[in-house]
């Protein structure tokens, strides 16, 4: 068995840090990725240009830049604000950064996810809400989203296996998740591919989890969903 | 927004543009070349042969880049017989430390590209070539690569454009590459947001410059003409 030199618990506890992040930046990637996804396909022209800039300029730079980018970059912006609301201190923590960092990425992507879905809906289903005299909100609520989930899943799916990989970027900026816990007992023990061994082995894990939590969700998302015979 | 700084900047931003080109191109071509095999034996009806490259695909798409290039550069020395060993001047290197990881790395979705284009290669033209007494061989080489080229393109420019952002990830192993050059000079400055900032366009110009030669490229290889009724 491999020697952790007691940085077990160390390990764990970043684990869980990341598993943390990752939730999160997922739950607001994936408001961020429907935003970007309904604006694009709103028909309005502001709405869309606004929709295609963010996929477009977000997916064009490295995820790295942006970690680095939203923690460095908004400490005059969090002191404006903080010196305003009579908190001259305020800044944003490493987590916040990287939640927001991993969420723009993601949701930049989702957004392309989400489109194709919204679209791969068949226009006859909301011809028939309109028919009905549902609301625009009550179509979308009631017949296209709980569709384009189904069609959307298999690609939010790899998303966040990316996105849970790219969780190790933000120990650039110090928050202790799995890297950063790997760093330090790396330091201490000078024994830097066992550990970093170790904290590969983790992600995979988590990876196959994730694999197997996603096969669940598509089994379940289409239920009911008769596949043509071929 | 201090726009002679960025000005004042640029050619150092240049030289890491410079380097970002070389490891993606590297890893790029080299990753290419190597993942043709593995994604052909991935596509094999063998199970015996399938299963290795099965592995290894597994294996590094299911970790984080960053924990690689760290497995790499800092673990491999702490093993005394790679120190010693002949290739160490090399793995001593942060810049081909970068190359192998990342050509390593590419060539697991790349083959995963290959094999899906082979596996897309419309049977009966397989079948046709084999009618006219072409061997195995042959129907591979003259007959199925060819197409699964045509076919896999796409995918092949989507993975080359993300292995660009991949490589930002460099800078963390010392390397002067874009966002290095762009850290060292806000260590400087003490000016984030503009130098991010220039770092940002200059992927973007980057990324726009790959799409267009790979569009010359389709043009080129004429890829559009391979669907019926074109």
């Amino acid at each position: 068995m491999i020697d952790l030199h007691g940085f077990g618990p160390a390990l764990v506890a970043g684990t869980l840090m990341t598993i943390q992040l990752a939730l999160c930046a997922l739950v607001l990637g994936l408001m961020l990725g429907l935003a970007g996804a309904l604006a694009k396909t709103s028909g309005n022209r502001l709405l869309m240009a606004v929709g295609g800039f963010y996929s477009t300029v977000v997916r064009g730079v490295p995820e790295l830049l942006w970690v680095l980018l939203i923690y460095f970059g908004t400490v005059n912006l969090m002191r404006a604000i903080g010196s305003y609301v009579g908190k001259p201190e305020l800044e944003l923590s490493p987590f916040a950064a990287g939640v927001l960092a991993l969420a723009l990425c993601f949701g930049a992507y989702a957004t392309e996810v989400f489109r194709g879905a919204l679209l791969a809906v068949p226009p006859g289903h909301r011809e028939a809400g309109l028919a009905l005299g549902m609301s625009t909100v009550r179509i979308y609520w009631r017949i296209i989203l709980p569709q384009m989930w189904r069609i959307a899943l298999p690609g939010l799916g790899n998303l966040f296996m990316i996105l849970m990989k790219d969780t190790a970027l933000v120990s650039v900026i110090g928050l202790e998740e799995l890297m950063r816990r790997s760093q330090i007992a790396v330091t201490a023990t000078k024994e830097p591919f066992t550990f970093f061994l170790v904290a590969a082995l983790i992600y995979l894990s988590l990876t196959i989890v994730a694999m197997v939590g996603l096969h669940f969700l598509e089994r379940h998302a289409a239920r009911g969903f008769v596949r043509p015979v071929s | 927004m201090q726009w002679d700084v960025i000005i004042q900047w640029l050619p150092k931003l240049f030289e890491g543009v410079g380097l970002t080109l070389q490891l993606v191109a590297l890893s790029g071509v080299i990753g290419l070349i190597l993942a043709i095999p593995l994604g052909v034996a991935r596509a094999s009806q063998h199970w015996y042969v399938r299963a290795l490259p099965y592995g290894y695909i597994f294996l590094f798409r299911g970790t984080p880049l960053l924990v690689q290039l760290f497995l790499v550069y800092y673990g491999l020395a702490q093993f005394e017989a790679v120190r010693k060993g002949p290739l160490w001047p090399y793995l001593r290197d942060p810049f081909w430390c970068a190359v192998i990881t990342m050509t390593l790395h590419t060539m697991a979705y790349i083959a995963e590209i290959v094999r899906g284009a082979i596996q897309a290669v419309p049977a009966g033209e397989i079948e046709a070539a084999r009618a006219l007494g072409m061997s195995k061989w042959q129907t591979m080489l003259f007959i199925t690569l060819p197409r699964a080229a045509r076919i896999g393109l796409p995918a092949y420019s989507n993975e080359v454009i993300l292995m660009l952002k991949a490589s930002a990830l460099a800078s963390t192993i010392t390397l002067l590459d874009l966002t290095g050059m762009a850290r060292t000079i806000i260590a400087r400055t003490y000016l984030p947001v503009e130098i991010f900032f220039a770092a940002g366009m200059l992927y973007l110009l980057i990324s726009y410059g790959l799409v267009l030669c790979f569009k010359l490229l389709e043009k080129w290889l004429r890829v559009d003409t391979g669907q019926l009724g074109r």
